[in-house]
């Protein structure tokens, strides 16, 4: 196990550089002066022109590069243009929120989504069956903004049985849960709808295979076929999607973070668009980069406890 | 036994029996008809002005004059959605249709040379894939301006390495068949076979990904519009709308509600209909 860790940690480095060079790519692609952008039109050019050297951008672009490369592969993101204050520590204050978000939606989404899709693959074309997909259907078609503003409508404003500010106090468990349901629930249906669709079509594929055909024949009980045969199978294609689904699901938690009003890497995204931090949002897109290639990472070392024969591949 | 008459029908018209059969499809391509119908005669249906204020009924609830109420400025919420509905249905057409364009022309070259530049350039798309799409559209429209035009570019830009790589697949197996081979030997330049003879061969595929992408940018657009990246005021957009409607959640929940019931509707029947295209032309499908 642990050679095949190292492995897929080699395997990610060159990976997260191409993800922090379209980072840097995009950044500098844009058209005008960032520090015009960020300065607005009446700024004088001596402001213009030191700015420019606090951003490095007066250096050569291969310079640039490099020192962005290296300051981002030792964990130094910059620091805020408008508080002065390390992107790091801007994050770390506000992590906590959005982990507690991202990480119940996701349980919610794999408990919803994982027994719905197998109950439907098995009464295939019954009612049940096409009932989840109608379901799936409609919550694949919510944008996140809209069913959470159509749940704080009815759960918060109309039968007021959860808050509408969702500023938890981290301290306080009680507190902390009560604000997260809302927002989770609204995050994880829309997952669940993903996962309900992948591994019911997972389920259906596996459950044609000849494998199951031979273990149905040897007398296998149909519940160990589908369990053990059929599920572990499946599981694979399903793993994908959630791993795949991170970046969905990071997208949709800046929506949800905005419509509940919790405090997140959302609210400092837009944050800094309002007051065109520039260097936030370079950070900011740093920070996800890192995000995704751990989540697929970790996807991939996933793999290899799922199916055995991955690690040994 | 009626199966024995359908013996001779081509795969095409299979496919278009089958997209009809389901009844799913069939209701999405009828929603889809209609919000575009609306969109595009928003001049003669809007019983007012989608842009004209009326400060004395400001916010007011549905009546017979205003069906779906007025916003905050007094302004017509119905009239705006049926307006909103041409900037949704213009930027995701446009951008998908980029996308598809730039995309699959990508993944078609970069499959048919193959190689170390194939290599290269699918590892950039998919560094491109792995990207959260909604932070990639808003750190590009906020750093090039919300307008109409840097709306597509964000939005087909998201778009295209999946696009690339749907074209992609298909080309690594096309390119050893007899057919290409054929063209080879008659002299024919790369760009004849593959635009000529190998493109109408994965465009069913691309188009049905198309139809299933349109939903996304559809929600992109409307997402980018709610976080205040959207076509600038007052031009109504359905995402511009829901943000009006979440600052006077209190006093008028109706603000939300109708906008977010036409985002929910176009979306919904756009997934219909890719679902069902999908479904119509899986060769996976057909055989069972």
């Amino acid at each position: 196990m642990i050679g095949f860790v190292v492995q897929r940690l080699i395997a990610a480095a060159p990976t997260l550089i191409a993800v922090l060079t379209l980072v840097f790519v995009i950044v500098r692609i844009v058209p005008g002066d960032p520090a015009l952008v960020i300065l607005g039109d009446q700024a004088t050019p001596e402001a213009i022109t030191a700015l420019r050297a606090r951003l490095g951008l007066d250096r050569p672009l291969h310079e640039q590069y490099f020192e962005f490369l290296f300051a981002s592969l030792t964990g130094d993101f910059g620091t805020s243009l408008v508080t002065g204050r390390p992107i790091v520590s801007e994050v770390a204050a506000v992590l906590p929120h959005t982990l507690d978000l991202t990480g119940a939606a996701m349980v919610i989404g794999t408990a919803v989504g994982v027994p719905v899709g197998i109950w439907a693959a098995l009464h295939r074309n019954r009612a049940i069956d096409v009932a989840a997909r109608i379901l799936s259907l409609l919550g694949l078609s919510f944008p996140v903004f809209v069913s959470g503003i159509f749940l704080l409508l009815l759960f918060a404003l109309h039968w007021k049985i959860f808050p509408v500010i969702g500023n938890a106090n981290l301290a306080d468990p009680v507190d902390r849960i009560h604000k997260l349901v809302l927002p989770a629930i609204t995050l994880g249906l829309v997952m669940a709808a993903y996962i309900t669709r992948v591994t019911r079509s997972a389920m259906l594929h596996v459950l044609s295979e000849d494998f199951i055909r031979t273990a149905r024949a040897k007398g296998v009980p149909w519940r160990a076929v589908v369990w053990k045969h059929g599920l572990r199978n499946a599981l694979i294609p399903v793993v994908t999607v959630v791993g795949l689904y991170v970046g969905i699901l990071i997208g949709n938690s800046v929506l949800t973070e905005i419509v509940f009003n919790r405090p997140g890497l959302g609210k400092i995204i837009v944050g800094a668009l309002n007051q065109r931090d520039y260097s936030m949002l370079q950070g900011l897109m740093v920070i996800y980069c890192f995000l995704i290639v751990v989540v697929n990472l970790i996807t991939d070392l996933t793999y290899g406890l799922i199916d055995p024969r991955v690690k040994h591949a | 036994m009626s199966t024995a008459a359908v013996v001779a029908v081509s795969p095409v018209r299979r496919a278009v029996a089958r997209f009809l059969a389901n009844p799913t499809t069939g209701i999405g391509i009828i929603l889809c008809i209609l919000v575009a119908l609306s969109a595009v005669l928003a001049p003669i249906l809007s019983p007012h002005d989608p842009i004209e204020q009326d400060v004395i009924a400001q916010l007011s609830p549905p009546s017979a004059t205003h069906p779906l109420g007025t916003d905050y400025f007094g302004r017509d919420v119905l009239s705006r959605i049926l307006w909103g509905g041409r900037i949704s249905l213009i930027v995701s057409l446009t951008a998908i249709a980029a996308a598809i364009v730039i995309g699959g022309a990508i993944g078609m070259i970069s499959g048919y040379i193959g190689g170390r530049l194939d290599n290269l350039i699918m590892r950039v798309m998919d560094v491109l894939l792995s990207f959260p799409s909604l932070i990639l559209g808003l750190i590009v429209v906020a750093l090039l301006g919300p307008d109409l035009v840097n709306l597509v570019v964000a939005i087909g830009l998201t778009a295209i390495a999946p696009f690339a790589r749907i074209a992609r697949a298909p080309v690594l197996a096309l390119k050893e068949r007899a057919f290409v081979e054929a063209g080879r030997a008659l002299g024919y330049s790369h760009a004849r076979i593959l635009f000529v003879h190998i493109l109408p061969n994965i465009l069913s595929e691309v188009l049905v990904m198309g139809s299933l992408w349109m939903a996304t940018a559809v929600r992109t657009e409307a997402s980018l519009s709610f976080i205040g990246l959207g076509v600038k005021p007052p031009t109504p957009t359905w995402g511009g709308m829901m943000r009006d409607g979440f600052e006077n959640i209190l006093d008028a929940p109706w603000l939300a509600i109708f906008p977010g019931i036409a985002i929910l509707l176009l979306v919904l029947a756009l997934n219909m209909v890719g679902d069902g295209l999908r479904d119509a032309t899986d060769p996976k499908l057909r055989a069972e």
